[in-house]
């Protein structure tokens, strides 16, 4: 029924494939490039020594963990927002609906400054746990939290959808053969839901390990304590260290590409079982 | 498990799904609840499981009235149309979910497990998943994992209904034996009625969320008690003009009253063929089928179309052709109830119509 | 996530039977912590923007917004978006185009690629392209020679919004396309239309409202990108800043006040944005219901 480009019966194939490419090569691969280029033109002892000195392994160490356990933290109330979104009645459930999408609209500058002031000694939650002795904004945790805002969207959306369509049948079986909500929950629903909960928390990861607008102003970017790669970056660069920016920037492009093809992969098998199955 | 139905109504919306049903099914019964889509028939098997809760009336099971008791602690075992297996689970896993629920040991939930697929035929299945298996295996996984925890009734929601043709039939048959085998009470959904004739000892006919009939097949096909079960079963036809058949003048009179008939009861053929062919009707040809075992005519007597079957051992008549028709008998509707009426003919004395 | 338009609440999910639901008292306990956990998360910082952004009385806001420096930012950041929008429009619709309607090899591939943006860290976009165009840059050289200025100025803040934002549209309209088929495009090709015509009559029709959901998002992307630009912009007052980068200097020069009122015009663009996406949801679900209803 779909011909090859040549046979169809539709115009622009051509046209369009040969301005897609185009506009790629031009805004995506030769800019992208030029990371290699220009890494290229180091030695790997410079190289080595870019990106794995001290402070920017802190840097990694920093946004790897926080970006981990915001996404974690994720994965437990994404479930938790998509279960009471899909499941229940409640007034105002469209209004909660599209709030979730906030993160994922609003400008990461503006959700910098505004958790910082939230979270700040001063400001309405920071002074709360101030008198305990805990900090917020600042620290890691601080950051943390500026991830799990970023991130939150990210596990809602790949869960809802799975969850709306989950088939009724097999949750009456399971009542039938005695089995009451916890367990219902545990052994049905939750293995059908493992699969899209680790694809959002994929993606939250990889969002937040290069999250950069949103965690700047939370994190204070103390080198070796909150100071996140992308920041490391940004650092550099207004030292006019290049080839220390571009180092770091290869290593985490790596990371991020590998992650990309994993979450394909992912859904890529998740769909192939639903086919099958 | 002795299930009563009482006075059971369901209303979805403004629809009566189900309405003012009531039935008994005794002990150890393979009972088929037959009849058009939307007839209420599944409602009716998810309100005795405990799936939907009736409006009005009473559900009992075992003299005791269930309506409130939840599905979870009613005894009952469920085969689903799609299956519903646990998809994340072996077949293992699968029937022994139940046995899991009551807490048994697991050597004990082991050797019950291995005695059901020993008793559905799949022992060598045991650690495959429900997507490597065929639709009729997986049917009896669903089967077999409804019966592990020793339920006192069996239900089953159009169980074959998914399952291609070919495979149905031996599906069918294995079930009947199955249940046979095991003696448990068995209620089955279906709206084919080939399936419910040869599986149930009983049937239940309902349309429009009324039970019209209760009763064996044979029963049933015989003595159609409402004119919707007489229509409904086998291949009933309503004739337009019964009054014109020869020796159904006075059962049908000028009361306008309609009959059914059915192509066992039509003789068709040339004269040295027919058993009465004195009191014979004239009749033509109008179309002609192959059924694979049988050639299906349909032959027009005095207005009225009727279809009647003819042996492949006989010559075959072809369109056009005229030929003799004698009626044995009819069901005469009369209101609400169905008459079966015998061709008088058949026993006058001078069997010759005049 | 790609093809966000579906009614994805359907409260017939929500309707359950007792033995399918949870008891009154987990469902009250599970929303309640629910509806915290988002209070807390997401509503309380567009909540601090709005009361940060007055806490000084409405005329210090008004003040805010239109001093200069702040005008000229939104004058930057709407230009932007007028070139960046328009171009990544036509990209995704000349994407979705080709991978829809044509069978050919390597169409994973370029659907990856379209992807790779997503998981690329915004400051790391705005790295290559002053890597690329940067005075040190692979290009530098060349571009000084012409004096043409591209990292520090306003091509360099497009290009770089033009990266972080392509996605968004083609992101949108691929599975639309793809679930839509060819049918009807060939229909009309075999009735002798032509390319455009095909394009404007059969296709445009069947895709507007998902291609203006995509142009809203990428708008909104568009306007609030501060990562990549702000590598890019080199900061300049009044001449290289968007409203984003212009909230993070007044917000570093302790003006949180000034700082929060131009973020407020950030925050009110991202609600139309979720308000328009909303619309554009009940929208698409009343005409799957027309269809569904009127289907033959």
């Amino acid at each position: 029924m779909k011909g090859s480009g040549k046979a169809s019966v539709l115009p622009g194939f051509g046209l369009s494939l040969g301005f897609t490419v185009m506009y790629l090569s031009l805004i995506v691969i030769i800019p992208l490039a030029s990371v290699l280029i220009k890494t290229a033109g180091m030695s790997f002892a410079e190289f080595w020594a870019a990106v794995t000195n001290a402070r920017v392994l802190a840097a990694y160490r920093i946004s790897f963990l926080t970006a981990f356990l915001a996404a974690a933290v994720n994965a437990v109330f994404g479930l938790l927002v998509a279960w009471v979104l899909v499941r229940y009645r409640f007034p105002g459930k469209r209004l909660v609906d599209s709030i979730v999408d906030l993160p994922f609209a609003l400008p990461t500058a503006v959700a910098g400054i505004a958790l910082t002031s939230i979270y700040a000694p001063t400001g309405w939650i920071g002074s709360l746990f101030e008198p305990l002795g805990i900090k917020i904004a600042y620290t890691p945790i601080g950051i943390t939290i500026a991830l799990i805002f970023i991130g939150l969207p990210f596990v809602v959306r790949t869960v809802q959808p799975v969850l709306q369509d989950l088939d009724k049948d097999v949750e009456e079986a399971a009542v039938m053969l005695g089995a009451y909500r916890w367990r219902t929950f545990r052994k049905v629903i939750l293995p059908e839901l493992i699969a899209p909960l680790l694809t959002g928390f994929a993606l939250a990861f990889a969002r937040g390990i290069g999250e950069y607008g949103s965690v700047v102003f939370i994190s204070g970017n103390m080198p070796m304590k909150t100071e996140i790669a992308p920041l490391l970056i940004m650092t550099k660069l207004e030292q006019f260290d290049y080839a220390g920016a571009t180092a770091i920037a290869l290593v985490m492009l790596i990371i991020s590409f590998a992650l990309l093809l994993i979450i394909n992969c992912m859904q890529w098998r998740y769909s192939r079982r639903v086919q099958a199955g | 498990m002795r299930i009563e139905v009482r006075n059971v109504t369901k209303r979805f919306g403004n629809l009566k799904a189900v309405d003012n049903v009531s039935f008994t099914i005794g002990e150890g019964k393979l009972i088929g609840l037959l009849g058009p889509s939307g007839g209420g028939k599944s409602t009716l098997l998810r309100m005795i499981a405990g799936l939907e809760t009736p409006d009005e009336g009473d559900i009992i099971l075992d003299g005791r009235r269930v309506n409130d008791v939840p599905p979870q602690k009613r005894g009952i075992g469920f085969v689903f149309q799609n299956y519903a297996l646990f998809r994340h689970m072996t077949v293992f896993g699968n029937i022994a979910f139940g046995l899991e629920v009551k807490k048994l040991k697991k050597a004990e939930i082991r050797e019950r497990v291995n005695e059901l697929l020993k008793l559905v035929g799949l022992e060598g299945v045991a650690n495959r998943y429900p997507h490597q298996l065929s639709g009729g295996q997986r049917q009896r996984v669903a089967f077999a994992r409804a019966l592990a925890p020793r339920p006192s009734l069996l239900l089953l929601d159009e169980p074959f209904a998914a399952i291609d043709a070919k495979v149905r039939k031996e599906l069918r048959t294995w079930l009947k034996e199955m249940i046979e085998q095991i003696g448990i009470t068995s209620i089955f959904v279906t709206h084919d009625q080939d399936e419910a004739v040869e599986v149930a000892d009983e049937m239940l006919i309902f349309s429009n969320g009324r039970l019209e009939q209760q009763g064996s097949p044979v029963e049933i096909y015989r003595h159609p008690k409402t004119p919707f079960v007489a229509s409904f079963i086998g291949e009933s036809r309503v004739l337009q003009h019964p009054e014109r058949l020869f020796g159904f003048e006075e059962a049908v009179g000028q009361g306008g009253k309609s009959a059914i008939i059915r192509p066992e009861f039509v003789e068709v053929g040339k004269e040295r063929e027919l058993s009465y062919p004195r009191s014979a009707q004239p009749g033509v040809v109008r179309q002609s089928f192959f059924r694979g075992a049988h050639l299906e005519l349909e032959v027009e007597v005095e207005g009225n179309r009727l279809i009647a079957y003819r042996s492949l051992d006989r010559e075959p008549l072809m369109p056009g052709e005229e030929v003799l028709v004698f009626i044995h008998r009819l069901y005469v509707l009369d209101g609400s109830s169905a008459i079966l009426v015998e061709n008088p003919l058949k026993t006058d004395p001078m069997p010759v119509h005049i | 996530m790609a093809g966000a338009i579906h009614a994805h609440l359907s409260d017939a999910a929500s309707d359950r039977p007792a033995h399918a639901t949870e008891s009154r008292g987990v469902r009250i306990a599970l929303i309640t912590a629910a509806l915290l956990f988002l209070g807390l998360i997401i509503v309380l910082p567009l909540v601090s923007v709005i009361v940060e952004a007055l806490s000084q009385g409405w005329r210090v806001y008004v003040e805010s917004i239109t001093e200069k420096d702040a005008l000229s930012a939104l004058r930057l950041t709407l230009m932007t978006a007028a070139i960046a929008v328009p171009l990544n429009t036509l990209f995704g619709v000349a994407a979705a185009w080709a991978i829809a309607k044509f069978q050919f090899r390597g169409k994973n591939a370029l659907v990856t690629l379209i992807d790779l943006p997503f998981a690329v860290s915004p400051v790391i976009s705005g790295l290559i392209f002053v890597l690329l165009f940067g005075a040190q840059g692979l290009l530098g050289p060349w571009l000084a020679a012409h004096d043409i200025k591209i990292i520090f100025a306003l091509p360099g803040i497009v290009l770089a919004t033009v990266f972080v934002t392509f996605p968004f549209v083609a992101r949108e309209l691929i599975p639309l396309m793809q679930a839509q088929g060819v049918g009807e495009e060939e229909a009309a090709a075999t009735l002798g239309a032509k390319g455009w015509q095909i394009f404007w009559r059969v296709t445009l029709p069947n895709i507007k409202w998902g291609l203006l959901y995509g142009v809203i998002l990428c708008n909104a992307r568009a306007m609030g990108e501060f990562g990549a630009v702000s590598v890019v912009s080199g900061h300049i007052r009044g001449q290289t800043n968007t409203l984003p980068l212009h909230v993070e200097i007044l917000y570093n020069e302790y003006q949180f006040t000034a700082s929060f009122a131009v973020a407020s015009l950030l925050a009110l663009l991202a609600l139309v944005t979720l308000i328009v996406k909303a619309i554009l949801e009940w929208k698409s679900g009343q005409r799957q219901a027309d269809s569904e209803g009127g289907a033959g």
